[in-house]
């Protein structure tokens, strides 16, 4: 599928005189060394990316690395210095003015770090002006506006001017209004950074949830690497203006691409990142309700292991069976099910580590995961869980301290 | 003289000034007869108005204008003020002073308020004003006599224009300024919204500079007050004429009768336009 949107080559350079900065850029001259010659600030250093419809796309990156830059490209706040930004196939760099305003009032939106709201205005009078420019009878406009400030659960505030709202609510003024156009894309730049932690996970839960009805393309910045793994489908990290790394929060996880990004990613609670189907391993040696517990016995010998799941012919988990009782069982001339033990604890492969944790500590026996299907998928160990909580940075860095 | 200062005779700088004036005067006769018509008609219009309500009525609107911007207190002293400067015997004097102040307030923000936002778009325009903002502001007030005189003749509309170039540039200054102020986020929030520029200036930025502007109401007619005695000097009629009246004939009790109530109508001006200023203020926003 052609994606939503797609960056090539663009960078924004602040100073007199931008233009004869490229050729210095092309040759790959760094941003400290550019400002020391030049004395122009490269806020943005020949980045490329394709962000997908319907796709959450988090950019990340410390203070100055120029994520406020490189999103104010995408509505042309920002007017990139050199490259091409194709929105659905169409370079908007090359737009004129009238095309612009089109784009701006119909495809995209943003929402902004302090809110951006009027003051002025009513909550109302704000979330319609979007509507209001692109001149919609005020009936018309009123109602759209209305939908969107009780699809943010404002309704009844309606009247209220926004410096009577707490930040929680402002912002939700803020997304009202950037959604009430009902844009294809909407940019999110830090819109929670300036709210207290209980609002700001609510804020993201809201999102997330808005996300799922409209499934909207949103490029969402942030410097907090949990609230990029928790929103983001994809992240993009940046450093001194470039992007170093594209990819899922899984990918970015378990191979960062260099220190910057392991030392980014290095306080993130992994356990609210990775899903049972991120650690856990392939069953090893699995049983088929037919089989005899000889077949049991060899399977698990084979494997070097003291239990063993038992599926029936859909691969559907039907229980576990450890050596001692198959031993025992064959001694009692018993059958496969009479030592099959059910109360086996089972595991979605979408439950993320932290909810596996208390299970895995109570556990007798692997955890099993199963998809919806009650199908079994993989196996757990109590050794997984834990070591998945440890990045692979610190793990190298034990290593050489025990030898 | 006897210093040995070199004496050099500049009269003919005098001379071109006295050209430029009457070049003025001559090519933009059209722009002077329209100021003088429209500030004729305005201060006539006020004045008309004014007198034709009974006094009570005079009374009873300052009480409510009190009121709703200050309080009932504020309110009922302010009409007592102006029902003192009645007894006086000052009460015409005292409306044609009203008139021209709203005039002359009226009419600075009709043209101090294009030129501030013309400023505050334009850096080259701003740069060229300033200076000339400058002159206006540190001349002493009496110079603009001359050029009112001349353009205008004697008469109050000589007094509004001598008060205006001097009430004019706290207007120009305070809406560039304002409109230059508008919180960055919030223009761009709105320029993201694919806004055109005539689009922002109404519903934006003029609406998020208007607080300030409303202060520089105040200020405007504070000063346009405060020339009503020099400018009486041009012929405007008024308090301001009361009070020039008393010095030549060195009458204490009409100048103190004059003057005090040129302090009750300050008084009242700079409370009321203030309250109405501080109504703008209240949704300014959280930052
Ligand atoms: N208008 C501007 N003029 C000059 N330099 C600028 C301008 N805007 C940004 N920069 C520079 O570009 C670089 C990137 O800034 P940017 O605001 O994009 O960073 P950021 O990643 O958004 O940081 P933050 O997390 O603090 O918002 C910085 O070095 C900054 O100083
Ligand atoms: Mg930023």
């Amino acid at each position: 599928m052609e994606p939503k949107i797609k960056i090539e080559h663009v960078s924004k350079i602040f100073g007199p005189r931008p233009k004869s900065v490229i050729p210095m850029i092309k040759e790959g001259v760094s941003k400290d060394e550019i400002l020391a010659k030049t004395n122009h600030t490269v806020g943005v250093y020949d980045a490329s990316l394709e962000v997908n419809e319907g796709e959450t796309f988090v950019i990340m990156g410390l203070s100055g690395s120029g994520k406020s830059t490189l999103i104010r490209c995408f509505n042309l706040l920002n007017n990139p210095t050199y490259g091409a930004i194709n929105v659905d196939g169409e370079n908007i760099i090359e737009y004129n003015a009238k095309k612009l305003k089109t784009y701006r009032q119909e495809k995209i939106s943003m929402v902004f770090q302090h809110f951006g709201l009027f003051s002025h205005r009513t909550v109302l009078g704000n979330v319609e002006y979007g509507l209001e420019i692109k001149n919609y009878s005020k009936e018309k406009r009123q109602r759209i506006a209305m939908e969107n400030i009780e699809n943010v659960g404002l309704k009844g505030y309606e009247n209220k001017y926004p410096d009577e709202l707490s930040g929680g609510m402002q912002q939700r003024v803020g997304l009202a209004r950037s959604l009430a156009n009902d844009p294809d894309i909407l940019l999110m730049d830090e819109p929670f950074s300036a709210l207290d932690p209980l609002i700001r996970r609510e804020m993201q839960l809201e999102l997330l949830d808005i996300q799922d009805r409209l499934k909207k393309t949103i490029i969402f910045i942030t410097h907090d690497v949990n609230e990029a793994f928790k929103i983001g489908d994809r992240v993009a990290v940046m450093k001194d203006g470039k992007v170093v790394q594209v990819g899922t929060p899984e990918e970015i996880l378990e191979a960062p691409a260099n220190d910057y990004i392991s030392n980014f990613i290095k306080d993130i609670d992994r356990s609210k990142i990775l899903q049972a189907q991120n650690i856990m391993i392939q069953p090893n040696a699995l049983v088929s309700l037919k089989d005899g517990l000889k077949v049991a016995i060899r399977e698990m010998e084979e494997n070097g292991v003291s239990s063993a799941f038992v599926v029936d012919r859909q691969r559907r988990l039907q229980g576990i069976v450890t050596i001692d009782d198959v031993v025992e069982g064959i001694k009692e001339k018993q059958s496969l099910e009479d030592v099959l033990i059910k109360d086996v604890t089972t595991i979605d492969k979408q439950e993320y580590v932290q909810d596996i944790i208390p299970k895995a500590l109570e556990a007798k026996f692997p955890l099993a995961v199963i998809n919806e299907n009650n199908k079994l998928e993989g196996l757990i160990l109590r050794v997984h869980v834990l070591s998945s909580l440890v990045s692979e940075q610190e793990t190298e860095d034990n290593t050489v301290s025990e030898s | 003289m006897n210093n040995n200062f070199p004496e050099i005779r500049w009269e003919f700088i005098g001379d071109y000034v006295e050209a430029f004036i009457n070049w003025l005067d001559t090519t933009f006769a059209g722009l002077f007869e329209f100021i003088r018509v429209i500030s004729f008609r305005t201060i006539n219009g006020i004045e008309g108005f004014l007198s034709f309500l009974p006094w009570w009525v005079l009374l009873i609107i300052i009480f409510l204008l009190g009121w709703r911007f200050k309080s009932v207190f504020s309110g009922a002293l302010y009409a007592f003020f102006i029902f003192l400067v009645g007894t006086f015997g000052l009460w015409d004097v005292l409306l044609t002073t009203i008139a021209i102040v709203l005039t002359s307030v009226f009419i600075s923000l009709l043209i101090g308020i294009p030129l501030g936002v013309l400023m505050a778009f334009s850096k080259k325009f701003s740069f060229m004003m300033r200076p000339i903002l400058d002159a206006m502001q540190t001349m002493p007030s009496f110079v603009y006599l001359i050029p009112a005189i001349f353009f205008f003749g004697l008469g109050n509309v000589s007094a509004v224009f001598a008060t205006l170039i001097y009430s004019l540039p706290p207007v120009i200054r305070l809406t560039e300024l304002a409109i230059r102020n508008v919180d960055k986020e919030v223009i761009e929030s709105a320029e993201s919204f694919g806004s055109s520029k005539l689009q922002m200036l109404k519903k934006v930025q003029l609406p998020q500079a208007l607080p300030t502007i409303m202060a520089g109401v105040n200020q405007t007619t504070m000063m346009a007050l405060a020339m009503v005695v020099i400018a009486s000097m041009v012929g405007a009629k008024g308090l301001g004429e009361q009070v020039l009246i008393s010095i030549n004939r060195i009458d204490i009790s009409l100048g103190f009768e004059a003057g005090i109530s040129i302090v009750f109508l300050a008084i009242i001006i700079d409370r009321v336009t203030g309250g109405i200023a501080d109504r703008f203020q209240k949704h300014r926003g959280t930052d």
